[in-house]
């Protein structure tokens, strides 16, 4: 009996260790510890032993079908190991071909920098305002204290839609200072970005239909200094901590004193290059203190409330961010020059 | 303006570098653009006198000279100009010397006979015979300048040892547009004195009344008018000082008389003409706009249709100048003009403006008028003429000066008040300070009152005022605060959030964001094929539009796009989808405009069709929660394909129209393939947009899924199906989907099989079986009886 389990023990070890998937284990579970299987068999046998080899015999057997049981096992979970292994390397991909990309729009240039500029005043507790573009002479030119002949409302340098000049296409976004007065309660802290209209032909450098930005502060006790304050921020928020500014005296009808507001070349650090031609600072707004008539003119005793504005234009702050050498680019919208945007 | 540093010179001493003069004039308002060291131009350059010349051995036309230019020995120069002698004295480039325009001079063989340099012509130099009327043009300049020491550097004998300042003088500054203003900011902006000089006139006697007679028929336009008489002119050039600043300033010298008028312009700001008196019929000036039909022929030489509107200085019979543009051929100086009438005047900026423009010669004294000039300046102008003939001795002045002034000028006062000015600037300048800035500016305060000199127009009120401060206290030296303007906090508003989302969303789905024009060409209409009398065509016009393709405003953002979309098209861009959120303008009974956003998207390319872009508008849609949207078939729309074009709506609101363009329209905008377009309005999708989402508890019970295939006739649309069906299921009916429409094997001609899935779902408990086959029988029973569709 002995000998049968020890032959039964080694023969089926062999086979288990030589199984090549957990079908072929199954079967060989079946062949030795199934009902009808070959050590089940040697059991039934057991009965004919006498009683002193039973339990030594019996605790044979047992044994053999726990370490059968066991081999069985740490066999299949080989082969299961083996199989996930397989599975696994079959599935390999080429990591380096493309994925399914979803091309994803891009929003133009000029509007990138106007976000930048509408988050940075946001910021700083302006609201934002919109405004017609067809626009009474009277908001774009008399109640900004420009005289009445004054050359910017020449019939060359303003589109007009009556013959009496009376409406016209807004040459700039100011015109909305006055409604800004007209229509909201004091005190004012507004932008107004928008499209505005000029004369000019096409050229790299021009185009009938550009973009301004306006603001508008108006409340008791408001100086130059806040200008100052509120611009110097504007830049640190556009152009990073540190850029250095200067104002120069300018002129503009709707306000006084008026500037302009340059920041130092980046190319160059101010010494002077290419980029800021040579100057090394580079313009990029016009502002100053509310006119005391532009006031008066909207019913705001300039005598009790001040204020401050600016206007900068979009494109060439574009241009200039993104190295665009050609205004035309901006409005020919063609999508070689957009995706450079992403 | 290009100013002179030497001639500035003379009325204030400012020794600083060019940088510096140029960075502190800027900061102080008087925005400097360029400056340059004439200088640099050239070097090496001298003053030789021609000692022997001799025959060139292998030349038949060169000479070999031996020049003294001011060295140990002399130079050895060859020479293949014809007009040098010995004893000359011309300009010598030496060794390493530089011409302007980057010529450099090295010693070197000519033909085997070594020559240490060139000697040069006027134009080598850099000159004109304008400068230097006595020499020839196609020879070397042989230098009448009187005793020269040969080695004198030829930049100090040209002037080129001077630096020009060019300045962008701002419109409201007129006074600055002269030599004696800018010489009155910088003395300010430098702490220095300015030295003014009152011209003196000696007079020969007699009275210029005895000849002249000055009457201004339009006293607006012409203020004042200033004259002095001039007789037993000699004409010739001017001296070479006054030449030198002339040219420094970009000024061209012609004859001394000319060129006198043109130094009094720059000097003092103030245009000045003059007249051969001969030419003046009659002896009489008479300002007036010009008749009907007058013509004159001006300085260039052409002749000049005068319109009604144009001022003009007449005699008795006819125009001789137009007042504040340019002069007339038949009083010019010439060679031997005898008697000069010397005009200073004032006259109207506005009405110069538009003379100058009508007649397209803007000129340096239109270009001074127009900004309207200080009348008080005439008559120190036409002094200084006078006294410069009798320093040039080209003529003798007649006593007297005729004067009209039709109406007196008002004074201008403003209170001096610094604690406004600080409480504008946000600063705290003490009052001794402002005045100290005031006072070289003319604007010294008597008191606490400012008289405001006549030359300074452009200061009337406190502000101004208040900029005079600030510009010489330095705008940088003004404190940054932050104070003022409490905002309402808002930040974006509904709307602007709405609009910004619109776009990320359209991004999100490739679309690229375009800008068009507002403007559009009338034509474009008729490539969208709007019919004649349609509304859209109605559009705001402008009357004076850069060219008919700008000139009206558009009702529609289609034809934009189009335009757009076909440039990428034939620019063979592939597979484009663009998107621009832009205005359209209808025109209102006011005059202004209705103008309103809309959302125009655009798409060609592979994969795109009718549904992928109408997939691409839903998802939009969706995006924006604008919900319960509803797709009409359109086949009206003349820019869409009758087949495959929808209007698109919530309830019974209207929010735009989608589909394939027309293959006309596309052809019209130059483009071969399937376009794809949908022009959403941007107020009617805000107003339709779906509340904020609130939270609704997850469903508890399992619901039942069952497809159905429905036989239907052809005319039968989806949309008409699912609405049947939606309405058929009732509550328990969760959702509806298409999956599949069918034609061919096994369905009848005419008919055709449309799949849907329809989720069933109860929150009571789980939905039976049979409840679910009660829905689904509803359903049945309607679609049956509405649309004769039944089930597969």
């Amino acid at each position: 009996m002995k000998e049968q389990l020890e032959a039964l023990r080694e023969a089926s070890r062999a086979l288990i260790d030589e199984a090549v998937d957990v079908e072929a284990l199954e079967a060989l579970r079946v062949r030795y510890l199934g009902k009808k299987g070959e050590l089940t068999a040697l059991l039934k046998q057991m009965g004919k032993l006498s009683a002193e080899e039973r339990p030594v015999m019996g605790q044979l057997a047992n044994r053999i079908r726990g370490e059968l049981e066991s081999r069985l096992e740490e066999r299949r979970s080989d082969l299961a190991a083996r199989a996930q292994e397989e599975k696994l390397r079959e599935e390999t991909v080429d990591v380096t071909i493309p994925g399914n990309v979803t091309r994803l729009g891009v929003k133009h240039p000029m509007n990138t920098v106007l976000d930048e500029i509408k988050e940075a005043f946001v910021s700083m507790g302006f609201d934002v305002l919109d405004g017609p573009e067809v626009e009474y002479a009277d908001y774009n030119f008399t109640r900004l204290n420009t005289p009445a002949n004054h050359p910017a409302r020449e019939w060359t340098d303003t589109f007009y839609f009556e013959e009496d000049s009376s409406i016209l296409l807004r040459t700039q976004t100011s015109a909305m200072q006055i409604h800004a007065m007209e229509e909201r309660e004091l005190p004012i802290r507004v932008i107004i970005p928008g499209r505005v209209y000029r004369k000019d032909e096409v050229d790299a450098t021009h185009s009938p239909m550009f973009h301004q930005i306006e603001g508008l502060v108006v409340d008791r006790g408001v100086t130059m200094a806040d200008l100052k304050g509120t611009l110097n921020l504007l830049v640190e928020k556009l152009y990073g901590k540190g850029t250095v500014t200067r104002f120069r005296p300018h002129h503009f009808p709707f306000t006084e004193p008026s500037c302009e507001m340059d920041v130092q070349c980046h190319e160059c650090g101010g010494k002077g290059c290419r980029v800021c031609k040579g100057e090394g600072w580079i313009e990029i707004l016009g502002a100053g203190v509310v006119h005391p008539k532009v006031l008066e003119g909207c019913g705001i005793d300039p005598n009790v409330y001040s204020g401050w504005a600016f206007g900068m234009g979009l494109e060439r702050l574009a241009l200039r961010r993104f190295n665009i050498s050609d205004l035309r680019l901006i409005f020919e919208n063609d999508v070689r020059f957009l995706e450079q945007f992403r | 303006m290009n100013l002179s540093r030497k001639w500035l010179h003379e009325f204030v001493e400012v020794d600083v570098n060019d940088r510096d003069f140029a960075e502190a004039m800027t900061m102080s308002g008087s925005k400097v653009e360029v400056t340059e060291d004439l200088s640099r131009r050239m070097h090496g350059v001298v003053a030789g006198r021609v000692l022997s010349m001799a025959r060139h051995e292998n030349s038949d036309h060169m000479w070999v000279c031996q020049v003294d230019a001011g060295g140990a020995a002399p130079l050895q120069i060859v020479t293949g100009a014809q007009n040098v002698r010995e004893g000359d004295t011309v300009p010598v480039a030496t060794d390493g010397s530089l011409l302007p325009g980057g010529v450099e001079i090295r010693t070197g063989l000519l033909r085997g006979v070594e020559s240490q340099g060139m000697l040069c012509s006027l134009k080598e130099l850099g000159l004109t015979l304008h400068d230097y009327p006595y020499a020839i043009e196609d020879g070397i300049w042989i230098l009448e300048e009187g005793d020269v020491a040969p080695g004198t550097d030829i930049r100090t004998i040209i002037g080129a040892d001077d630096h020009v300042v060019e300045f962008e003088i701002t419109p409201n500054r007129p006074d600055c547009l002269s030599v004696i203003g800018l010489a009155r900011e910088a003395a300010a902006t430098f702490g220095k004195p300015l030295r003014l000089h009152t011209p003196e006139v000696k007079g020969c006697g007699g009275d210029i009344r005895e000849h002249v007679r000055i009457d201004i028929d339009d006293p607006v336009l012409c203020p004042r008018y200033t004259a002095r008489l001039v007789k037993n002119v000699t004409i010739g050039p001017s001296p070479a000082w006054m030449r030198e600043r002339l040219r420094n300033s970009g000024v061209r010298p012609i004859n001394n008389v000319v060129d006198i008028t043109n130094y009094v312009m720059l000097e003092y700001g103030q245009p000045m003409h003059a007249f051969d008196f001969s030419c003046v019929e009659g002896g009489h000036i008479i300002v007036r706009t010009a008749r009907p039909g007058e013509v004159i022929r001006t300085l260039d030489g052409n002749d000049r249709a005068l319109t009604e509107n144009m001022l003009c200085i007449c005699d008795e019979s006819k125009p001789v100048c137009v007042a504040g543009v340019m002069g007339g051929a038949n009083s010019e100086i010439v060679g031997d003009t005898a008697m000069v009438l010397f005009e200073s005047a004032n006259f109207d900026g506005t009405s110069v403006r538009r003379t100058a423009a009508a007649l397209n010669m803007r000129t340096d004294a239109s270009s001074r008028y127009e900004k309207g000039l200080d009348p008080a300046n005439t008559i120190r102008a036409v002094q200084r003429a006078c006294e410069l003939v009798e320093l040039l001795g080209c003529g003798e002045v007649v006593d007297g000066v005729i004067d009209v002034i039709p109406a007196p000028f008002p004074e201008t006062t403003v209170p001096f008040e610094p604690e406004r000015i600080n409480a504008l600037l946000g600063t705290d300048i003490a009052e001794e300070a402002m005045r100290t800035y005031l006072a070289p500016l003319g604007l010294a305060p008597q008191g606490d009152v400012i008289h405001v000199p006549s030359w300074r127009s452009d200061v009337s009120l406190c502000a101004d005022i208040a900029e005079e401060v600030a510009r010489f206290y330095g705008y940088n030296n003004i404190p940054c605060t932050l104070s003022g303007g409490g905002s309402s906090g808002e930040g974006y508003t509904p709307v602007q959030k709405f609009e910004d989302l619109s776009g990320s969303l359209c991004r999100a789905l490739g679309y690229d964001e375009i800008i068009t024009y507002s403007f559009i060409s009338p034509a474009q209409y008729d490539r969208i094929r709007l019919p004649a009398d349609s509304p859209l065509r109605v559009s705001k016009k402008i009357l004076n539009p850069l060219g008919e393709d700008s000139s009206i405003m558009r009702t529609t953002t289609l034809p934009s796009l189009l335009e757009i979309l076909c440039r990428n098209y034939n620019n063979r861009n592939r597979d484009v989808k663009l998107y621009e959120l832009g205005k359209t303008y209808f025109p209102r009974p006011d005059g202004l405009a209705d103008e309103n956003k809309a959302l125009t998207l655009g798409a060609y390319g592979e994969g795109m069709d009718f549904f992928a872009f109408k997939g691409d508008v839903e998802t939009i849609l969706r995006g924006l929660r604008v919900e319960g949207v509803r797709f009409v078939a359109e086949r009206e729309n003349p820019a869409y394909h009758p087949g495959r074009c929808a209007r698109v709506y919530v309830g019974g609101e209207y929010l735009g129209v989608m589909g394939q363009v027309h293959p006309l329209v596309a052809a019209n905008f130059g483009a071969d393939c399937e376009l794809y377009a949908a022009e959403l309005k941007m107020d009617a999708l805000f107003a339709a947009r779906g509340a904020e989402p609130v939270y609704r508890p997850l469903p508890r019970f399992p619901a039942i899924t069952r497809d159905l295939a429905l036989l239907c006739d052809e005319d039968v649309s989806v949309g008409s199906l699912t609405e049947c069906i939606r309405r058929g299921g009732g509550a328990l009916l969760r959702s509806v989907e298409f999956f599949d429409v069918y034609r061919g094997k096994g369905i009848p001609q005419g008919k055709k099989s449309v799949a849907f899935s329809l989720t069933l779902r109860s929150d009571e408990g789980t939905l039976t079986v049979e409840h679910a086959e009660e829905a689904v029988q509803n359903v049945l029973a309607l679609l049956k009886s509405e649309l004769n569709a039944v089930i597969r």
